[in-house]
This record gives C-alpha cells, sequence and structure tokens, in this order.
C-alpha cells in the first residue's frame, strides 16, 4: 500500500496498540485531535481514551509518569509534540529513563518509545525545529533513532515497541509528507542499531540520516557519481562495523546531517572513522552540516540548513583531494 | 457579584503527644498496642541503621550517605500502613521504609559502599531503589498508579518527597497528573523543615505544604510527622480511599543531624532548635507510652538492640565481602549488548585496566 511517513506511522501505532495491551499512547492533542501532525488520527476512536489519553500540558509528568507506567509492567508511547518541547522532560529522560536498567542493574527496566517530531525545513516557529540526537546520544543508555522514509519508520516503529529499553523516537516533518512509498499492511520489523546502504558505490562515501537523506539522493542522482549511501537510522548506538567498512572501501568520506556542526554526531563518525580507517583515506573527511548556532527564525532557515549546493560542494571536494 | 469562588483548610492531626498522651477522638479503631510495639521496633532499628551508616561513612567503609534519625516516625509510620501489595518510591532518606519493608540489608549496604548492585531490587520487592534528583520520582509514583488502575490491581502507591522537593516543578506536575487521573496514590511530604541550609519559610510562602494538593483537587493532611500513631492513621486511611483517588500527606518532623555526611549545620542553624526538637522526639514518646503499658522495659530495649546489633552487623560483613564486576556496567545498559560497547569492555578487559 502506497503510505507518506504520517501514515506508515499511524499504521504501526495501529498494529501495535492491537499487538500489545500494555502500550498505552499519551501525550498533547494526541486524542480527538489526532495530534498536531495528525500523526495519531483516528486512534483514539478506535481503541478508547484508556489507550490513546490526552494529558495535561508538561512536558516533564508525560516522560515521568511514562516511567513509572514502565515499571510498573506497561509499555508506554508518549508523544512530545515538537523536540523542542523536550527539554522541560530532559531530567526524566536523561537523569531515569536512560539509567533505570543500570542503576538497579536490569532488575528494573523501563520499555518506553518517546516518540518526537525533529528538525526544520517546514517554516516553524522557534524551537518547533530542533535536532536534538546528540544531545540525547551523549548521555547512554538511550537508543536513538531517525527513520528517512516510510518503510523504515513503520518497521524501527515496530521494533522500538517490541523492545525493553527506552527508545527515543526521532520523526523529521519535513519527510511526514514528503513522498510516499510502498508500505506493507502486516507488521514487520526493521532492525534497530544497524545502518541501510541505501546506494552501493566505490568513489566515495556518504553517511547521513533524517532529513538530508533525500538531498543526499537527489544530488547524487544529479551528479551521476558513484557513491556509497549509508543512512544511519540508528543514532545511538552507532553501526560503527558499517561505516568502517564503507570508509574502507571507498576512501572518502562525506558526513551530512542537519543539527549543528560542532560536537554533533558527525564529529563522532568522524572520530571513529579516524581511529580505525585513517591509513586507508585518500582525503580529508568533511562535514557537511548547519551552522554551530541556535536553530534560527524560519525566515533564516534556508540560509542555516545544508541544501544540494552545499552537498555538492563538499562530494567535488573530497573526490579531488 | 461577589461570591466565593473556592474555599479550602487543612486539618493538623496528632494522635500521640509528646509525652505518649493519646487523644481518644483520633485514636485509629483497628489499630492493637502489639502494632504500636513493632512500629517501636521498627524505629529502634531505624536509627541503629542510621547510626552505623554513618560510623561506616566516617570510616571510609561507604559513600556519602544521608541520615533520617529524627524522622522515624514518618518512614515507619507510613511503611507499617502499606499493605503488602503497595509499592513505594523513595526520595533519598528514606532508610527507614526500606528496612521496615524487608529489604535486604546485605543489599542496602553494598549500595551504600557505592556500587549500584546493591540497588538490584529482588523480585516481588515493592519499591524504586533511592532517586537523587529530588522530586523527579513524583510522576514515576504516578505513572505506577496509573498502570495499577489500568491493570485493575488492587495496589497503591507510597511515594516521599521533602520540603525542599515541593518547590521542584516536577513535584507541582505530578500533582497536577494524579488529580486529573485520579490514581491510586499516597503522597508523603516528609517536610524535616531543612533542604540541606534553606530553612522550610525560605522554601515557599505556601502556610502549610498539603495545601498545595488543594490546587488541584486533591485531598490532604497535615500530621505531626513525629507521631508514628498519626503518620499511621493517615497513611492507612489515605491508601483505604486509594481507589476514588490520590492523597497528599505532610508529615511535620526534623532533620535532627546533617542533610548529609558533606553537610554541617553549624554553618546555618542554632544548638537551640535542635533541642528544641529533640523535646518531640519520635521514639520517647512511644517508649513511654509502652512503659505505661507495662509492655515494654529497659532489659527489653537492650536485647532488642543488641539483636539489631548483630543482624546489622553480619549485613555489614556480607556486604564487605561483595567483589566489584565492571563488566556489570556495560552489560546492564541497554537489553542488548551494543557492539560498541562489548568493544569497549573487552579493550578494558585486555589492556588489564581494572587490575
Amino acid at each position: 500500500m502506497q503510505m507518506n511517513m504520517v501514515s506508515a506511522i499511524n499504521n504501526a501505532l495501529e498494529l501495535i496498540l492491537k499487538e500489545n495491551e500494555k502500550v498505552v499512547l499519551l501525550g498533547e492533542d494526541i486524542g480527538k485531535d489526532g495530534g498536531v501532525f495528525r500523526v495519531t488520527e483516528g486512534l483514539q476512536a478506535k481503541f478508547g481514551e484508556k489507550r490513546v489519553m490526552d494529558t495535561p500540558l508538561a512536558e516533564a509528568a508525560i516522560i515521568g509518569t511514562s516511567i513509572g507506567m514502565a515499571l510498573a509492567g506497561m509499555h508506554p508511547m508518549p508523544e512530545i509534540q515538537f523536540a523542542g518541547f523536550s527539554y522541560p522532560a530532559f531530567n526524566q529522560i536523561v537523569s531515569h529513563a536512560a539509567r533505570y536498567r543500570s542503576r538497579t542493574r536490569s532488575a528494573l527496566s523501563v520499555p518506553m518509545v518517546i516518540r518526537t517530531p525533529v528538525s526544520g525545513g517546514v517554516r516553524s516557529l522557534e524551537h518547533h525545529s530542533e535536532s536534538p540526537e546528540a544531545l540525547y546520544s551523549h548521555v547512554g543508555g538511550l537508543l536513538v533513532v531517525e527513520p528517512s522514509n516510510p518503510y523504515d519508520a513503520k518497521g524501527m516503529l515496530i521494533k522500538a515497541a517490541r523492545m525493553n529499553d527506552p527508545v527515543l523516537f526521532l520523526e523529521p516533518t519535513k519527510l511526514y509528507r514528503l513522498f510516499k512509498q510502498e508500505v506493507p499492511e502486516e507488521a514487520y520489523e526493521v532492525p534497530i542499531g544497524k545502518a541501510n546502504v541505501v546506494r552501493e558505490g566505490s568513489a566515495l562515501s556518504i553517511i547521513t540520516y533524517g532529513t538530508m537523506v533525500p538531498v543526499v539522493k537527489e544530488v547524487v542522482d544529479d551528479k551521476k557519481v558513484d557513491a556509497e549511501i549509508i543512512d544511519l537510522r540508528t543514532i545511538n548506538p552507532l553501526d560503527e562495523a558499517s561505516i568502517i567498512q564503507s570508509a574502507k572501501k571507498t576512501g572518502r568520506v562525506v558526513i551530512v546531517h542537519e543539527a549543528q556542526t560542532s560536537f554533533g554526531v558527525g564529529a563522532e563518525i568522524a572520530a571513529r572513522i579516524a581511529e580505525k580507517a585513517i591509513y586507508e583515506l585518500s582525503a580529508p573527511i568533511i562535514r557537511v552540516a548547519s551552522p554551530s548556532l541556535p536553530y534560527p527564525f524560519p525566515g533564516y532557515e534556508n540560509y542555516y540548513i545544508p541544501n544540494a549546493k552545499k552537498v555538492a560542494s563538499a562530494i567535488d571536494k573530497v573526490l579531488s583531494a | 457579584m461577589l461570591t466565593k469562588a473556592f474555599e479550602g483548610s487543612v486539618d493538623y492531626v496528632q494522635v500521640m503527644d509528646e509525652n505518649g498522651a493519646i487523644d481518644a477522638t483520633q485514636f485509629p479503631k483497628d489499630l492493637a498496642d502489639a502494632k504500636i510495639l513493632e512500629m517501636y521496633k521498627s524505629m529502634l532499628f531505624a536509627r541503629a541503621l542510621d547510626a552505623k551508616s554513618l560510623s561506616l561513612q566516617r570510616q571510609g567503609r561507604a559513600v556519602t550517605y544521608a541520615p533520617l534519625v529524627g524522622e522515624e516516625a514518618t518512614q515507619i509510620g507510613t511503611a507499617f500502613a502499606m499493605r503488602k501489595q503497595d509499592f513505594f518510591v523513595p526520595n533519598f532518606r528514606q532508610h527507614g521504609v526500606f528496612l521496615a519493608r524487608g529489604f535486604p540489608l546485605d543489599s542496602f549496604f553494598v549500595a551504600s559502599r557505592g556500587f549500584e548492585d546493591g540497588n538490584k531490587i529482588p523480585n516481588g520487592f515493592a519499591a524504586t531503589p533511592v532517586t537523587v534528583p529530588v522530586g523527579s520520582q513524583m510522576p514515576h509514583a504516578v505513572g505506577m498508579a496509573f498502570a495499577f488502575k489500568y491493570q485493575g490491581k488492587d495496589a497503591a502507591v507510597v511515594s516521599y518527597v521533602g520540603d525542599g522537593g515541593t518547590s521542584e516543578g516536577e513535584f507541582y506536575e505530578a500533582l497536577n497528573f494524579a488529580g486529573v487521573w485520579k490514581v491510586p496514590v499516597v503522597m508523603i511530604i516528609e517536610n524535616n523543615q531543612w533542604a540541606i541550609s534553606v530553612p522550610r519559610r525560605a522554601q515557599t510562602a505556601s502556610q502549610t505544604l498539603a495545601q498545595k494538593a488543594l490546587a488541584v483537587g486533591i485531598r490532604c493532611v497535615q500530621v505531626d510527622g513525629n507521631d508514628v500513631v498519626a503518620v499511621y492513621k493517615a497513611t492507612s486511611e489515605a491508601l483505604e480511599n486509594a481507589k476514588e483517588g490520590p492523597t497528599v500527606i505532610e508529615c511535620v518532623t526534623y532533620r535532627m543531624s546533617m542533610h548529609t555526611t558533606s553537610d554541617d549545620p553549624s554553618r546555618y542553624r542554632s544548638d537551640d532548635e535542635v533541642a528544641e526538637w529533640a523535646k518531640r522526639d519520635p521514639l520517647l514518646r512511644v517508649r513511654t507510652y509502652l512503659l505505661k503499658k507495662g509492655m515494654w522495659n529497659d532489659d527489653l530495649e537492650k536485647q532488642t538492640s543488641e539483636e539489631q546489633l548483630k543482624q546489622i552487623d553480619e549485613a555489614v560483613d556480607k556486604a564487605e565481602q561483595f567483589k566489584p564486576d565492571p563488566v556489570g556496567m556495560f552489560k546492564n545498559a541497554y537489553s542488548f549488548m551494543p557492539e560498541i560497547l562489548q568493544e569497549e569492555s573487552d579493550d578494558a578487559i585486555a589492556s588489564n585496566f581494572w587490575q
């Protein structure tokens, strides 16, 4: 069936709710309204207010109560309306969701999927376009994933809901309705912790994820360059093996993400390649990412987000080195 | 037009006064003297555990410790009111509750030595471990209570927070969610008058801490937190009514000792104040009551203390046999072992970093 990312996630949530009585969805405006992006549309009507709940407007308590539910044997799937509003819940995510298993040496765990829209490019107000994956990957104990297409979104969400871990499931708003794809109607899993080789190639490796995957694909097609494109899909834990393998194969690496350059996911990838494959590189690693600044107001976002031109220029540079 | 949009008030309950005298009108009907005796022994035990923990820390055999002395009635009274199926969610000072609910003492001392392994809550022991960021545990209690209601279980959650913790946003958020969801949770505010160096009056302009519940439509009561009978009574009643929704109980007590072993209270409070509260010692009044009833005497006290100390010493010995397992750090971060972590762990072993 042809689905965009919104309908693929909606479909996944429906299958998860059917499959597991322990699952409840909770968040702001996710019930009758179906969520501000309509991702949970129709689910409250199908499963009732007991399983698809509108909460009071308080992110720390949405995550905090979800942690309590998980500790008591449920599998909550809270939604944070925008990733920029996850910071009031930062304490709960970082101090508790990420640590409960290690704090109790696995006696208690927090099976939970936090869904939240990320990244920009859709002319939203301040705080609606954040890409906080590096913040949450840095702490350890949290799985941080970000699909870039409807098929992966559905399969990864189903996988996340079947794991006994806290998963931060980042949904790029720009990709919610950007394109449709053939998606099976039944439940299936896409692995977490495993990157996807979107395109095999030998001239260079482009390591990317989220909103930048379609941009990179477009540039590679336009330039007719034999690039290997790796879509990380899981940010933490990083699929280091796939990255190193590709870097060794092509000897040239460009890393592309929308989040800020400094202290970002790209820095982590570059460091790992430097540690394990530097003698097999023919060119310096290049990062293509946003400036090391807070995300701007929407009027400036096209000056901020990496675009096709910036990606193309990095490819030229790494190939000519 | 001018009408009252809201009116509310907060009751204060004391059943046993400083001299061990009972207010018969308030005495809980189902409370036998035998149970008061058990609670007294448990309070003695908590105080002994506290003294031992302090001494271990001073000898460098335990990490930073938060003493509970002075707060035994609040902790033991609430613990005894809980039913077997009830869960508790502590902050960081509720060692007495763990003890009274039967937490393995040797595990307690393993945790005191600074190892997560001591936090491995035994299967069937209904509690979360110590939470350090104050107030952040309150939403967990509400979520658990939600789960019990959702699962149709006849269980409630008792959670603890200090006077300082009631200033945290997460405390208010948890209270608000509990009210909206009408979940079976009993929130104990262990008001010991001091949040490290900040006194209760500087914490909030609110006349009582209990009344914070009124703003979110939750029942509340303030009790003499040094009166184990009043604490027991209020908690039992709240648990009986838990199916109808949450209750906030402010237990007015006093932190007789330091915030933690890293703290020096002489920097910010007077000896006179401490001496004044010493007269309201939670153990003294129960002892007087039991002596009057002929249920207690010096010999029994000596014998009980010796037995308790023996148990504590045995647990300390066992805990000191514990050998740390650094690989456990890696094994218990996720439900599976990510390749990156496996490599870090293997590396540390191969390079003999952990000798």
